[in-house]
């Protein structure tokens, strides 16, 4: 290594070590921002916005989907585990829409505490595998811990 | 070691090497393609919630991979020519960008025909899709730098500044599923960890995977041999290759 390469090498890595602490920085500051979407337990705490559209995510509780007689406005409740948020949406909903299943809902919080969702996207987590490996995982769990705090 | 790659390093060595190594590589990514196209859509079973729509995966994931690695690729290569000058580092990083735009796009696309029928949307602006999006920018911008400025030399330090500082959005998109709420999900064989997808689906993501990742060196070279004539092209090497060639 020439001084001079070394030099540039040095220029080089300052400049990425550099970029890196204000791409940090600024994403710490917009970190509000960054967030696609609010759990009911910051919802209730007060940290969504009020007044205007936001985003909730979390669980469809099991056994909470109850669908109109219109059949297009669907009432379920969003559960991050800790609370619980009731949700009304009228309209379509994708494929993986289903009890314990995630979804994000825009919409807004109406003053009675129901969230009134203008739109209903499914998430879908990060495992893969056959409908039988499903099933039997499921079976094997059920038979270790039997009722208890299992949701009927 | 170091002399060896000295010595692969100069123009016409690489070029001669690059024009052996294209035949194997081309026929092992279509060899893998192939394979991973027949396990992914043929043997692989139905996702116990997606259905088949997953298998869109086997194209979306490695594409994805492929668009963070060549960034990288290009950013290393970008960083040993600004130290080193060395020209076929110029070549290599200016001859990935095309690539690894495609790359990009073909993320977003396929990512955007998966979103619709599981999520219900095409487009989300969350952090992994947002970021990725960045990415193709930048792929973009960088070619439009290129471009802009008539001399090789001085084109490939400019693009090696703004590759290296893009690479800071590399990290930012692997991690943004973790870092941020994100209606995209974590990560499946990336992680620590065991990867959480059954075998058979692994099987044919990995054969994808490393099949593109081979089509990426087939296509580089061919690219990378093109610019290396263009730049060398009043050099006594390249004019003994035309006469032989006629």
């Amino acid at each position: 290594m020439t001084p001079k390469r070394t030099q540039r090498l040095l220029l080089i890595t300052g400049l990425v070590v550099g970029v890196g602490i204000a791409a940090t920085l600024a994403s710490l500051a917009f970190r509000e921002n960054m967030l696609f979407f609010f759990a009911p337990a910051q919802v209730l705490a007060g940290d969504a916005p009020v007044g205007r559209n936001f985003r909730l995510g979390g669980l469809v509780e099991a056994g909470s989907i109850q669908r109109a007689g219109d059949g297009l406005t669907v009432d379920f409740i969003v559960s991050d585990g800790a609370a619980t948020v009731p949700v009304r949406y009228k309209g379509l909903l994708p494929d993986l829409f289903r009890e314990g299943q995630g979804v994000v809902a825009l919409g807004r919080l109406e003053t009675d505490g129901r969230f009134m969702a203008e739109e209903v996207l499914a998430k879908h987590d990060e495992n893969y595998m056959p409908p039988e490996v499903a099933e039997a995982l499921k079976t094997a769990q059920d038979n270790k811990q039997p009722l208890a705090g299992r949701p009927m | 070691m170091f002399n060896l790659l000295h010595r692969l390093s100069s123009p016409p060595s690489f070029f001669a090497f690059a024009g052996r190594a294209l035949p194997w590589l081309l026929g092992g990514a279509l060899l893998l393609i192939a394979a991973g196209c027949y396990q992914g859509l043929v043997v692989a079973p139905a996702d116990y919630q997606q259905g088949d729509s997953y298998r869109i995966m086997f194209v979306h994931v490695p594409s994805a991979w492929m668009s963070l690695f060549i960034y990288m690729v290009m950013a290393a290569a970008g960083a040993i020519a600004l130290v080193w000058r060395i020209k076929l580092a110029e070549v290599i990083a200016s001859a990935s960008a095309p690539i690894g735009a495609s790359f990009t796009f073909l993320t977003l696309v396929t990512g955007a025909l998966w979103g619709k029928p599981m999520w219900g949307a095409w487009w989300v602006w969350d952090a992994r899709l947002t970021s990725e999006l960045i990415l193709l920018f930048l792929y973009l911008g960088y070619m439009g730098l290129e471009s802009a400025i008539p001399d090789k030399r001085s084109a490939a330090r400019a693009t090696a500044i703004l590759a290296l500082v893009g690479s800071v959005n590399i990290p930012i998109i692997h991690f943004s599923v973790e870092w941020w709420n994100t209606l995209h999900q974590g990560a499946t064989v990336t992680k620590l960890g065991a990867p959480s997808i059954h075998p058979s689906m692994l099987l044919p993501l990995l054969l994808m995977a490393v099949g593109f990742k081979l089509f990426y060196f087939a296509n580089l070279l061919v690219r990378a041999r093109c610019q290396m004539l263009e730049r060398e092209q009043r050099s006594h090497w390249v004019s003994t290759l035309i006469k032989e060639a006629a």
